[in-house]
């Protein structure tokens, strides 16, 4: 049984959905944020951490949460794994921001 | 060090799903294919995966496989070719 | 409404949605923290976004009707992506190495990476949804002449698919072949005819008679 990422030759996998959607601003950040976080210069955290982190979704989690969701999902886990943030500061901060950024 | 194989050296994948992260799709597992290139030496992402250095780099190879030798569905008539980079300590001369 | 004395990002605004959605939340907090902490600045995050914005197939369609005009720079290409693409101004980064295969009368090339997404950002920009989606990286792998068609795409019997599922540090670039009618076009006006799509191997480059 492989795992839920590991995807090629599934069964029942069904048409292809081709509609393509621009990135959201959180998107956007979700990406620079691990991108910048992964340089060799800062090394905070690696690609290979960030699969990683992702691969241990819950199967059905995995299959759900949408590309970007995944990866700051992941991206949390490794901040709060690294001690270099953690849960409660960041509930707390998600909780200030009550403003629309775009 | 020096890599174990060459291009055109035949090799299997092996089989395993050991705990944590690994780069070996579970499909080719178990496969046989040719050596098509050697991309040289790389950190092992298993070990990179969880803070680890991913020392002793590792060779990584492109194998090719035959899809018809892959998939038991894929029609015989085809010469179509499956590429993967796979790193040495997953192969073994076949 | 009102704004956050810890909004750094210069380039915030604000719109009518009522309510951010959890994701939302999550990373304007998490940004927010590291910034705090001196870990990012807002201005690398921004940078960072203009960086990933840059990125479009634009500069892969330069690189692609370069090797059709030029066969010597095809060869450098060919035997050092990296390299060859640096001549035309490109930086493919430190985390990954670009490889360059070319599709022939003989041979088809398409790309994937079924255990996640890996994709030649550097050269392509951020890779579509459908490259990303469960079905493309189930299928492709074993039935790419099924996954085509789907594409619109039909592949003679006599000519080789080929398959590259990225699993590791190279990212494939794919050179789609010269389309007929093309003799004695600027390169300016080739690079317009060859699509992302074209680039991950689910199409073929425009001819010149498409619009």
């Amino acid at each position: 049984m492989p795992r839920v990422h590991d995807r090629g030759g599934w069964p029942d996998a069904g048409p292809i959905n081709k509609a393509e959607h621009d990135l959201s601003m959180w998107e956007k950040r979700t990406d620079a944020l691990l991108m910048l976080l992964a340089r060799p210069t800062k090394r905070v955290l690696r690609v290979d951490e960030l699969r990683r982190a992702i691969e241990s979704l819950a199967p059905d989690a995995y299959e759900k949460l949408s590309y970007y969701e995944r990866w700051i999902t992941a991206i949390e886990i490794l901040l709060i794994e690294k001690g270099i943030l953690t849960r409660t500061e960041i509930d707390q901060k998600a909780e200030e921001i009550n403003i629309h950024q775009s | 060090m020096s890599a174990k194989f060459k291009p055109g050296d035949k090799v299997r994948v092996r089989v395993g799903s050991p705990p944590g992260h690994l780069r070996t799709p579970h499909y080719i597992q178990g496969k046989t294919g040719s050596v098509a290139a050697v991309h040289g030496t790389f950190r092992n992402p298993e070990s990179l995966a969880y803070g680890g250095d991913g020392l002793p780099k590792q060779f990584l190879y492109l194998v090719c496989f035959e899809q018809t030798q892959v998939w038991e569905q894929y029609p015989a008539s085809r010469q179509d070719r499956l590429l993967i980079d796979i790193y040495e300590h997953w192969l073994e001369p076949a | 409404m009102h704004e956050h004395e810890h909004t750094h990002d210069a380039h915030a605004a604000i719109t009518e949605k009522n309510e951010l959605t959890y994701y939302e939340k999550r990373v304007y907090a998490i940004q927010s923290l590291l910034v705090e902490k001196g870990i990012v600045t807002a201005d690398e995050v921004r940078r960072a976004v203009e960086d990933m914005d840059s990125r479009t197939p634009a500069l892969g369609a330069k690189v692609v009707a370069r090797a059709w005009v030029d066969p010597a720079f095809k060869a450098r290409l060919l035997a050092d992506a990296k390299a060859a693409v640096a001549e035309l101004g490109i930086d493919t980064g430190a985390l990954s190495t670009l490889v360059a295969v070319e599709n022939t009368e003989k041979l088809h090339n398409v790309v994937v990476c079924t255990l996640c997404s890996c994709y030649p950002r550097s050269i392509l920009g951020v890779p579509p949804d459908w490259y990303k989606s469960l079905h493309y990286r189930s299928r492709v792998v074993v039935d790419p002449r099924g996954v085509l068609k789907e594409f619109g795409l039909e592949v003679e019997p006599n000519v080789e698919v080929r398959v590259y599922d990225s699993t590791a540090d190279m990212r494939y670039l794919i050179i789609p072949a010269r389309p007929a009618g093309t003799e004695g076009m600027s390169e300016e006006a080739l690079a317009r005819l060859v699509t992302r799509d074209s680039m991950i191997g689910v199409a073929r480059a425009r001819r010149p008679s498409e619009s």
